[in-house]
This record gives C-alpha cells, sequence and structure tokens, in this order.
C-alpha cells in the first residue's frame, strides 16, 4: 500500500476537525430553555467546550495518522477459533449439557433481582432469535418486529380479558396469530425489493401501536391492560392462597421467589426450543433456500425456487417465535400497553442481530446478553444506551458487517471434499 | 346543527389550503429522499433527523437574536434559514462521508442498517444535547388574512402564505439548478451511470456528497418552516417527518424529483382531510396505508418510471 505524504493528510485532518468543532457547536453550543411561554438560550457548559475540544483534537489526529493505524478491516476469514477442548462433537455436547445445566442450576443460587433480569435476558433472546430468521438468514429487513410481538402479548392479554383464557391455551393461539400477521403482511409486500420492505415493515410496526393506542373501546388504550395473569404449573397456581397453589400441593412454606424461578425456567425451556427448532430448520431445505435466497435472488429463481414463497415461510415463522415471546412477556409482566411496541424496541432486537453476527445463532444468543446486561451493569451510561447503539450499528457495517461471531457457512464441507481428493 | 352548504363548502376550502400548506414542507423534505435515491439507489434513513436539526437551529436561531433584542421579523426569517441550512448542509455532507460512503458498495442490507443506526444515533445525540422534552416557541409569525363573508369566510395564515412562496422558491431554484447548471448535469449524469461519469472525468464522490448537502438544505428549510408553523420541537419529530417525507417520494415515484412534490402535496391533503372529516389520530395510519397501498399496486408511483432489474 502506498502511502500518502502526511501533508495531504494535514489539510483533511484540519478539515475534518474543523467539521467536528462546527457540528458539534451549532448543536451543543447554546441550550434551549423554557422561560414561561417563550424559549430562551443559554450558552452550554465549559465543560461541553472542552469536551468538543477533545473530539476534534481526536478527528484530527485520527484523521492525520489514519494510513499508519493497522486496518480493522471486514476480514472474513477472521472468526473466533474454537478452542481445544470443544473441537469434537462429543466434546461440544458435553459443553452444552455443562452450559444447561448451569442454567438450570443458576437461579436456586441468587437473589430474585437476578434471575428477574436473566428473564429479561432469555426474552430478548427469543426476539433476536426470531429475527434472526427474517434478517440473518433469509436477508429481508423487517423493522416492524416489535408489530409481532404486540400481536402475542396482546393476543393472550385480549383473550384472558374476554374469554378468560389460560396462559398455556393463549400461547399456542398467539404464535398462531402473530403467524397470520406475518402472513397476511408479508403476502402482498415480500414481492417488493429490500428498502421498500424494510419502511414497510417500519410503517406497520407504527399502524399496530398507533390501532392497540386508538381502540380504546377494545385494548384499553394508552392505559393497556393489566392484572394478566401468570402461567400455572399444571394447574398449580403461585398464590399465596387459591385452591390449588404450588405450595400447599408440595407441602413447602410459601415464598414469591418460588413464581420468578418458575418464570426464569419457563422462559429457559421457551428459549431452548426455539433455538432447537430454528436450528433444525436452517439444516432443512427451507433453511437452506433462506440462504440461498440472501445471497443471490436470481441464482435462485433460475433454479426454479419460488422467491415469495421462499420468503414469505422465513416472514412468518419469524413472526410465530415473535409472538411467543409476546404472550411470555405479557404474563410475566402482568401488564401490557402500547408503550412497550415502540420502534425503539424493533431497533434493539436488531442491534443485538447485527451485532452477533446476522445467522448465527451463538453469536446472537452472546449479543443478546451483552447488549441486554451492559446497560444494567453501568447504570451510569443507560442515558447513552441508545446513541451508543446506533453508532455501534454503523461501526459494525463499516468494519465487521458479518458481526462478531459469523456463522459457519456449509463451504465447511466442501473443504472436507477437497482434502478427501488430495 | 347542521352545517349550511356555504359553510361546509368554505370548511372544505380551508382544509385543502391547510392540506397543501403541510404537503409543500413533506414536498421539500422528499425531495431529499428522491434525489438521494436517484442517484445511489439507497434509502437515506437519517433524512428525517436533518429536519429535526434544522427545526432545533431554528428555535437557537430566533432565541437568540431575540436575546441580542433584534426584533425585525425578515432578519429574523432570513438569519434562521441561512443559518440551519449551513447546519443541515454540514450534517448532509458528514452522514454521507461517515456512514454511506463506506458501504455504498457494499449489500443494500449493510448499507440501510448503517443508514437506520445513523438515525437512531443523531436522535439521541440531539436528545443529549438538548434534552427530550418538547419546547415551545409561541408563534413569531402570527396573524391571518381571513376572505370572504361571514358566510363563506376562508382563513389564509401569514405563516401558511410564507410556506407556499418560500417552497416555491426552493422548487424554482432547484429546477433551475439542476437543469441548467453544470453541478447539476453532473449530478443527473451521475444518476443515470455512475461508472461512465466518472470515466468522463468527473469526480462521482463530489457529485454524491453534492445531492446529500442540497438534499439536507432542503429539508432545514423544511424545518425552519415547519418549526415555525407549529411552533414544537423534540427529538423524535425527525422520525415521523421522515417516514411521511419517504411516503411522499414513493407517492410520486422515487427518483423523480416532480413526483416528490406532487407526492407531498397528495399526501398532505389526504392526511389533513382525515383529520378534519374522520379522526385526528387516525392521521399516521391513512399516511402508511397509502404507503402500502401505493407499493402494492403501483410500486413505481405516480411518475415514476418502471424499475428494470439488472443482472
Amino acid at each position: 500500500m502506498t502511502k500518502k505524504p502526511l501533508f495531504t493528510n494535514l489539510t483533511s485532518a484540519f478539515f475534518a476537525a474543523g467539521l467536528t468543532l462546527f457540528l458539534g457547536a451549532s448543536v451543543m453550543g447554546l441550550r434551549l430553555k423554557s422561560e414561561g411561554i417563550t424559549l430562551g438560550v443559554e450558552l452550554a457548559s465549559a465543560q461541553t467546550f472542552i469536551e468538543l475540544g477533545l473530539a476534534a483534537l481526536v478527528v484530527f489526529l485520527f484523521q492525520l495518522f489514519r494510513d499508519h493505524i493497522p486496518k480493522l478491516t471486514s476480514n472474513t476469514k477472521a472468526r473466533l477459533v474454537i478452542p481445544a477442548f470443544m473441537r469434537t462433537d462429543k466434546q461440544q455436547r458435553l459443553w452444552l449439557m455443562l452450559t444447561l445445566g448451569a442454567l438450570l442450576i443458576f437461579p436456586f443460587m441468587t437473589g430474585r433481582s437476578n434471575i428477574d433480569l436473566a428473564t429479561l435476558v432469555l426474552i430478548y433472546i427469543m426476539l433476536a432469535i426470531g429475527l434472526n430468521i427474517v434478517v440473518g438468514l433469509a436477508g429481508l429487513l423487517d423493522l416492524g418486529y416489535v408489530g409481532f410481538y404486540a400481536v402475542g402479548a396482546y393476543t393472550y392479554g385480549l383473550l384472558y380479558t374476554y374469554f378468560g383464557f389460560s396462559f398455556w391455551q393463549a400461547l399456542p393461539i398467539a404464535g398462531l396469530f402473530a403467524a397470520i400477521t406475518g402472513w397476511l403482511l408479508g403476502y402482498p409486500v415480500l414481492r417488493l425489493r429490500g428498502d421498500y420492505l424494510a419502511i414497510v415493515t417500519l410503517g406497520f410496526g407504527e399502524i399496530i401501536r398507533l390501532l392497540l393506542n386508538n381502540l380504546t373501546e377494545i385494548t384499553g388504550g394508552p392505559n393497556g391492560i393489566s392484572s394478566i395473569p401468570k402461567p400455572t404449573l399444571f394447574g398449580l397456581e403461585f398464590a399465596r392462597r387459591g385452591d390449588n397453589t404450588f405450595h400447599e400441593f408440595f407441602g413447602i412454606a410459601y415464598s414469591p421467589v418460588h413464581r420468578v424461578i418458575f418464570l426464569y425456567l419457563l422462559a429457559l425451556l421457551l428459549v431452548m426450543l426455539s433455538i432447537y427448532i430454528i436450528r433444525r430448520l436452517i439444516r432443512m431445505p427451507i433453511g437452506r433456500a433462506w440462504e440461498a435466497l440472501r445471497e443471490d435472488e436470481i441464482a435462485c429463481r433460475s433454479l426454479g425456487m419460488s422467491p415469495t414463497n421462499i420468503k414469505l415461510s422465513a416472514f412468518t415463522i419469524g413472526a410465530t417465535f415473535a409472538g411467543f415471546a409476546g404472550a411470555f412477556f405479557a404474563t410475566r409482566q402482568s401488564f401490557i400497553s402500547p408503550e412497550s411496541f415502540a420502534f425503539i424496541e424493533s431497533a434493539i432486537i436488531l442491534a443485538i442481530v447485527v451485532l452477533g453476527g446476522m445467522g448465527s445463532q451463538l453469536g446472537v444468543v452472546l449479543a443478546a446478553i451483552a447488549m441486554v446486561l451492559l446497560p444494567e451493569l453501568a447504570r451510569e451510561f443507560n442515558e447513552y444506551r441508545m446513541l451508543l447503539f446506533g453508532l455501534m450499528m454503523v461501526l459494525m457495517m463499516i468494519w465487521r458487517p458479518q458481526g462478531l461471531l459469523p456463522a459457519k457457512r456449509s463451504h465447511r464441507e466442501l473443504k472436507t471434499t477437497n482434502a478427501e481428493v488430495k | 346543527m347542521v352545517p349550511t352548504m356555504n359553510e361546509s363548502i368554505s370548511y372544505f376550502i380551508q382544509q385543502v389550503i391547510n392540506g397543501l400548506t403541510v404537503g409543500s414542507t413533506y414536498a421539500l423534505i422528499a425531495i431529499g429522499y428522491t434525489m438521494v435515491y436517484g442517484i445511489i439507489g439507497m434509502i437515506n434513513f437519517a433524512h428525517g433527523e436533518i429536519y429535526m436539526i434544522g427545526t432545533y437551529i431554528t428555535f437557537i436561531v430566533i432565541a437568540g437574536l431575540t436575546l441580542l433584542g433584534i426584533e425585525s421579523l425578515p432578519f429574523i426569517l432570513i438569519t434562521a434559514l441561512i443559518i440551519s441550512m449551513m447546519v443541515a448542509g454540514a450534517y448532509g455532507f458528514t452522514i454521507e462521508r461517515v456512514a454511506y460512503r463506506p458501504v455504498r458498495s457494499s449489500k443494500r442490507l449493510i448499507a440501510l442498517i448503517s443508514a437506520i443506526g445513523m438515525s437512531i444515533f443523531l436522535q439521541n445525540y440531539m436528545r443529549l444535547a438538548q434534552g427530550s422534552r418538547d419546547l415551545a416557541q409561541p408563534g413569531i409569525i402570527s396573524g391571518s388574512w381571513s376572505l370572504g363573508t361571514d358566510e363563506f369566510s376562508v382563513n389564509l395564515a401569514y405563516m401558511q402564505l410564507i410556506i407556499f412562496v418560500v417552497t416555491l422558491i426552493c422548487m424554482i431554484l432547484l429546477t433551475l439548478f439542476i437543469s441548467r447548471s453544470r453541478v447539476g448535469r453532473a449530478c443527473r449524469a451521475c444518476s443515470q451511470d455512475a461508472g461512465m461519469t466518472n470515466l468522463l472525468g468527473i469526480n462521482t464522490n463530489h457529485m454524491i456528497a453534492a445531492t446529500f448537502v442540497i438534499g439536507a438544505m432542503l429539508a432545514a428549510v423544511a424545518g425552519v418552516l415547519l418549526g415555525l408553523y407549529y411552533g414544537v420541537v423534540n427529538p423524535m419529530i425527525g422520525f415521523i417527518a421522515g417516514l411521511k417525507a419517504f411516503t411522499a417520494a414513493v407517492l410520486g415515484g422515487i427518483g423523480s424529483i416532480p413526483g416528490a412534490v406532487l407526492g407531498g402535496l397528495i399526501l398532505g391533503t389526504a392526511e389533513t382531510m382525515t383529520g378534519a372529516y374522520f379522526s385526528a389520530q387516525y392521521k399516521d395510519v391513512v399516511a402508511f396505508s397509502l404507503l402500502c397501498l401505493i407499493l402494492l399496486f403501483r410500486p413505481s408511483g405516480l411518475l415514476g418510471k418502471p424499475e428494470v432489474e439488472k443482472i
């Protein structure tokens, strides 16, 4: 690589630093504040200007020495090396069992708030692996995923309110309704090109939220639906009093933690099932077709596959998982309102998929854990959470569009055949 | 009380005026979408955010000038326009340079996600810089003309007139710029065949940057006008406005500038009519449903040309 003389970099460095100062100062230099009925401005604090100066300095130095900084290129070859102790299938299975065991013991070793947090992580894992089918495998950008989540949650909420359905009765119906919604939405719009699809799904997510907000007679509008019952264990309730309570049946003292642990284990079960089902789907012809379609639609069509049907299946199956997650969310929170289903949720789920590596299940699971836990652990950064999410999405697309832990492709099989030929 | 014939006609005309006012600002934002799409074939998701930044800058300029004791309305208006166009142009340029140029050659999905990331970033950047609450600026340009008699009266606010005039001037300038100037011609060449244009000695990167800057400036004009018209700003206004403007661009046929204007006017009117005759809560639902319908039945839009997929 030929290096440009430092001088050309110097001009661009000055330009970039000046631009940074201008952009920052124009927006942050003067702060608007309400003064009675009108608006006033005040000069921002000295700290803001110092930070702005520092930012400009960083940009300046980066531009000046950018040729000397080792490139963080999107090297597709660079993937995490699997450690030696889990190379073979047998070892992998052992590690999987150990992890699962640890996850099962976990709630009994820790406090209530930690279990709650783990349950939240599991909900996001479920949403993210569902969206991963649509975005990661089929390559369809769905920005209204939270709409299906809302359909699932409201299906259970409304079925309970009007017909007294229990969680277990409502769960399959929630998945079914979300799937039907996905199919109805997907049928017309999946013929569109990719970027139109993104906007239409975004609009769909908003329509669902607006409808839930405005159909006050049915959904309770902005007040939402409250006191949705918790799930039962084969009819045993997790309540202090009742005809058929868990602690009486087993003859143990009542503790509210039982219910929290039960919810956690239920979420774990749902997530494990989803991961298993999707793992199988990926290896089935339909899963292969999703990936093939993502890589080259025209080639797919030439091979006689129907792009619309393949896309529709990905869209519908993805929506189903969101529906399950929604019903679980409703039962965990006991309260749902349109607030919980804003666009920002879709964005968070998408950020998880992007960070984990599109199409990679393990990557997405790890990313979901990181994305939900990090803001919880660093509360003081909470304010910057969405800012960093946005920034991360841009940077990931520039440097590592395949994600931190990219999916292994079937090209591995090709390699082994090559070795055999030799 | 049943309204008389005259009253219902004047009510209707009033709604048309209101609708066209909103619609013409949608058109200004939609032009940015359409131009960017025409030249690099991607949707600039962060475009609505530029409009939001434009509105904030307007409020800052007005509050700042009032603090300095300047009260001449035309001066305030023109200063606000110039400064927010400058800032928005700088943001448009930077966004293209930082978030879009590095991923331009990648797949569509990659560029789209980068654009969404940029949009989320800008929303929260503004939230941190200026707070997330609604900020209200009482209209500095108030008053209106009342046309007609008592039974048949239609109001035309001064602000609405200003919106029409400024939008019209912008459209004329843009049309002249694109059809007559060297840069405009180069931009058109670029959108037809970027590779060939490059071979002919035109720096396509500069042309793409110019497109982004022009689009951002028009969005800033819309930001100034709508900011003064509604008098409220918060970091989230760009999201909905961006969606609406995109709908307008698709409605008119994405890639076509007259289409964007037509789409904006139709959308603004349709939305206002829904608010006036049906229910204001369903205004946004109408916009999105319109988007879905147009994509289903006429994906190329009213004035767009059907796109041929190249292999």
